[in-house]
């Protein structure tokens, strides 16, 4: 293990290295680029070695991943908002496939009007897709979640592509001490990718053929029922890495902060966890009973977890970093969906859109909407 | 996915080559093309034609017949052939 001081980017570069790639189809984007010119760094050093397939489109790198994987061999891209937009088609294709394989997102909003600072809007529009999710609130996690992203979503009950969700700038730009894992802790956690199928002249086999309507609900339910599966393989890979590494995430699908006695919690994802936290410790100091669930895992969504942790509170408020426009935060529909049999008050808040700066203030004006009983949620600007 | 008895493999890979010809598309048929043997000339417009290649040769006789398993009743032939020697039916089942 070595500890270097690193961006989120580069140490997502680096777990992805440590994960033996062996094809990484790529097309850069502000603020995922980091990734992608690491990496290529890497290969041009001589320090990894792997195909790197620079294409005219993310449309092109998400369809290159289909190739790669289907022939065998472990994938890695990175990608963000309109990126993420542009590879919209291949990703249902990936996942309806059951192709395995890592994309970290570095979160930022999507057009119009043009705006490249960091906001949910990107991976949560994609999030019926049949991805998992696993969104991340350091740098520290960004590198663990890539490793543990290949052992999930590789795993023979899995087989579903997984995204890393960070944050971009607040997170992919900002330096923090990173432990970085040794590459033989990581080959003894993550051993070699051995699909269930894939393309050989030896023995053919056809790929993505056409599903008619006796079928097509059949093959949907077995995704519903990997994704699922998805819920203990996550919990398990967090336990594993525990166990390996030292460092785990909460159970893997949710993270508490200081919840065992709160009366009122917020819930949301990414960096805006850090400064609740903060927001959470000042109010802690003046003795009033305050906590944080952190979603991991927005696909699958923890449900039963959820219900678990809030089961005591007596108001939850959700803060969504995009909103389903003529509807409400996704997040929030969600949440409020878990929960709908507990008897909680719950909000919901939109915030952070483009960039806008989420504060420890913010927080504090959530609490206290929550602490006066208020019944609605409202944009926080 | 040609068989009745399906077997649904992760992702939809089909694990055998050759699958496709046991998908009978002779069922979307409205109309079936009759080829006429007395008037067949024996030209194999027909033949070129078929965008399915259901038209079959005898190589004995040098007749043509129709495959019904495959032919999914699109016409061409009736429209294409010299001397009308094939005549469309409505299909019954």
């Amino acid at each position: 293990m070595t500890k270097m001081v690193v961006e989120a980017s580069h140490a997502i570069a680096l777990g992805a290295k440590l994960c033996r790639p062996e094809v990484i189809p790529m097309y850069p984007i502000t603020p995922q680029t980091h990734v992608v010119e690491d990496l290529a760094q890497m290969i041009n050093d001589g320090e990894l070695n792997a195909a790197m397939i620079d294409l005219e489109s993310e449309h092109s790198a998400a369809s290159a991943m289909i190739g790669a994987v289907a022939a065998g061999s472990r994938c890695f891209t990175a990608t963000s908002s309109q990126g993420l937009a542009l590879m919209f088609e291949m990703l249902p294709i990936i996942s309806g496939m059951r192709l395995p394989g890592v994309m970290a997102v570095a979160n930022r909003a999507l057009s119009a009007p043009i705006n490249i600072w960091n906001d949910h809007s990107d991976a949560v529009s994609a999030r019926d897709q049949g991805w998992i999710q696993l969104w991340v609130e350091s740098s520290q996690e960004a590198i663990d979640t890539v490793i543990q992203g290949f052992k999930i979503s590789e795993d023979r009950n899995v087989q579903m592509p997984l995204m890393v969700c960070f944050d971009g700038f607040t997170l992919s730009h900002v330096f923090e001490p990173v432990d970085i894992p040794d590459q033989k802790q990581v080959d003894g956690f993550l051993p070699k990718f051995s699909p269930v199928f894939r393309l050989d002249t030896e023995n053919p086999l056809t790929f993505g053929p056409i599903s008619f309507p006796d079928s097509f609900m059949h093959f949907k339910k077995q995704q519903q029922e990997a994704m699922l599966n998805g819920l203990d393989v996550i919990k398990k890979a967090n336990l594993d890495f525990k166990k390996a590494f030292g460092r785990g995430y909460g159970d893997g699908l949710i993270d508490l902060y200081r919840m065992d006695d709160a009366e009122y919690a917020v819930m949301g994802m990414g960096t805006l966890c850090g400064t609740a936290r903060v927001a959470i410790d000042k109010l802690r100091a003046q003795g009033k009973k305050v906590g944080l669930v952190r979603l991991r895992s927005l696909r699958p969504f923890p449900a039963k977890e959820i219900q678990e942790a809030v089961k005591n509170l007596n108001a939850l408020a959700v803060i969504d970093r995009h909103i389903s426009l003529g509807q409400e935060g996704p997040l929030f529909t969600d949440a409020r969906s878990a929960i709908y049999c507990n008897d909680i008050s719950i909000n919901g808040y939109i915030a952070g859109l483009g960039g806008r700066d989420i504060t420890v203030k913010l927080f504090e004006r959530v609490f206290k909407d929550l602490e006066e009983g208020k019944q609605k949620g409202a944009w926080l600007f | 996915m040609a068989e009745k008895k399906q077997e649904f493999t992760p992702g939809a890979v089909i694990t055998e080559p050759g699958s496709s010809r046991k998908y009978k598309t002779g069922d979307w048929r409205v109309f079936r093309p009759v080829i006429l043997q007395d008037k067949c000339i024996k030209c194999s417009i027909c033949w070129q034609v078929c965008p399915d290649a259901a038209i079959r040769v005898d190589e004995k006789t040098g007749s043509y017949s129709v495959d019904y398993d495959y032919c999914k009743g699109c016409l061409m032939c009736v429209k294409q052939c010299p001397v009308k020697a094939i005549i469309q039916e409505v299909e019954v089942k």
